[in-house]
């Protein structure tokens, strides 16, 4: 059984799952920081 | 505290790169499924931090209901956020150990098909959150909160009182663990409940941003329905009241 791409290819879910999602939060970050830069004009 | 979080991210950082060292090289090999056991180290961690970021959103829910504490139905949103991410881990990873093991990505298996109602449950609480307009959403949010909680131990304990595909509990169940694997276990494990802290706390930071500069939005709309000038209406703006937090969210 050659199991060791599922191995891989569950770790590499997983940093990819959590990568996504602290991109959106960093997307977000800007997008709020912006907001905040705007509304102090 | 917002000094430590570049040194806590570091240390983190180190802590997870030592935990997927354990997991790859340092734990042994298990006998009957060979090296894609190793799904294990990031599988069950994954479960357990989401099971305790929703623990933290049901308190946190319960809190807001008793006291209608805004900083409370914040921690609320961000921890069910961050579980349904490392729920999403679990139902991922979950599917790519189960192929080579039982030759299937997916079956209705009692464990797994709670575990999938789970993440529905915080999936549409999530969405509840994100587009209803309602004064109301938090306690609606906090209320349905409560009730996908009540999952969390039916995920838990539903492999003690069904038959089922899926392994044992390792922890106080009726499975058992070599000691060695049960140490780079509690490692990653460790590693995770870290990373799951820190991003809690980046979240929860633009969490209360989101919500002082949407307050600061109002005010300025409404000052200036009234006819004031926007500089007083930025004046009494609550992003005033705070510094700017550059580096902090």
């Amino acid at each position: 059984m050659n199991s060791i791409k599922f191995l891989y290819a569950a770790y590499i879910a997983t940093w990819v799952i959590h990568g996504l999602y602290l991109g959106s939060l960093l997307r977000r970050y800007n997008r709020l920081r912006q907001q905040r830069k705007d509304l102090g004009k | 505290m917002k000094r430590a979080f570049p040194i806590l991210a570091v240390l983190t950082a180190l802590l997870l790169v030592y935990a997927f060292y354990e997991a790859l090289w340092v734990a042994p090999m298990e006998r009957t499924m060979g090296d894609v056991q190793r799904i294990f180290y990031y599988h069950v961690p994954s479960a357990w931090t989401a099971f305790l970021l929703f623990f933290v959103n049901l308190v946190a829910s319960v809190v807001y209901l008793i006291g209608k504490n805004a900083k409370a139905d914040a921690l609320a949103a961000v921890s069910a956020e961050v579980g349904v991410v490392f729920c999403t881990v679990v139902l991922v990873t979950g599917p790519i150990w189960a192929r080579p093991v039982w030759g299937i990505w997916w079956t209705w298996d009692i464990r797994l098909t709670t575990t999938l109602v789970l993440w529905l449950i915080y999936v549409s609480y999530l969405v509840l959150r994100r587009f209803s307009d309602s004064s109301q959403t938090p306690k609606l949010a906090a209320v349905l909160a409560i009730f996908g909680a009540l999952d969390v131990p039916l995920v838990y304990f539903s492999i003690w009182f069904f038959r089922t595909q899926h392994p044992q509990p390792v922890i106080g169940g009726g499975g058992s663990i070599d000691p060695r694997m049960l140490h780079v276990l509690l490692i990653n494990w460790l590693a995770f409940s870290c990373f799951a802290f820190l991003v809690c706390w980046w979240r929860y930071q633009l969490e209360l941003l989101q919500r002082d500069l949407e307050e600061a939005q109002a005010l300025e709309a409404l000052l200036g329905d009234e006819g004031l000038p926007a500089t007083s209406a930025r004046a009494r703006s609550p992003l005033n009241k705070t510094p700017s937090r550059p580096g902090t969210v």
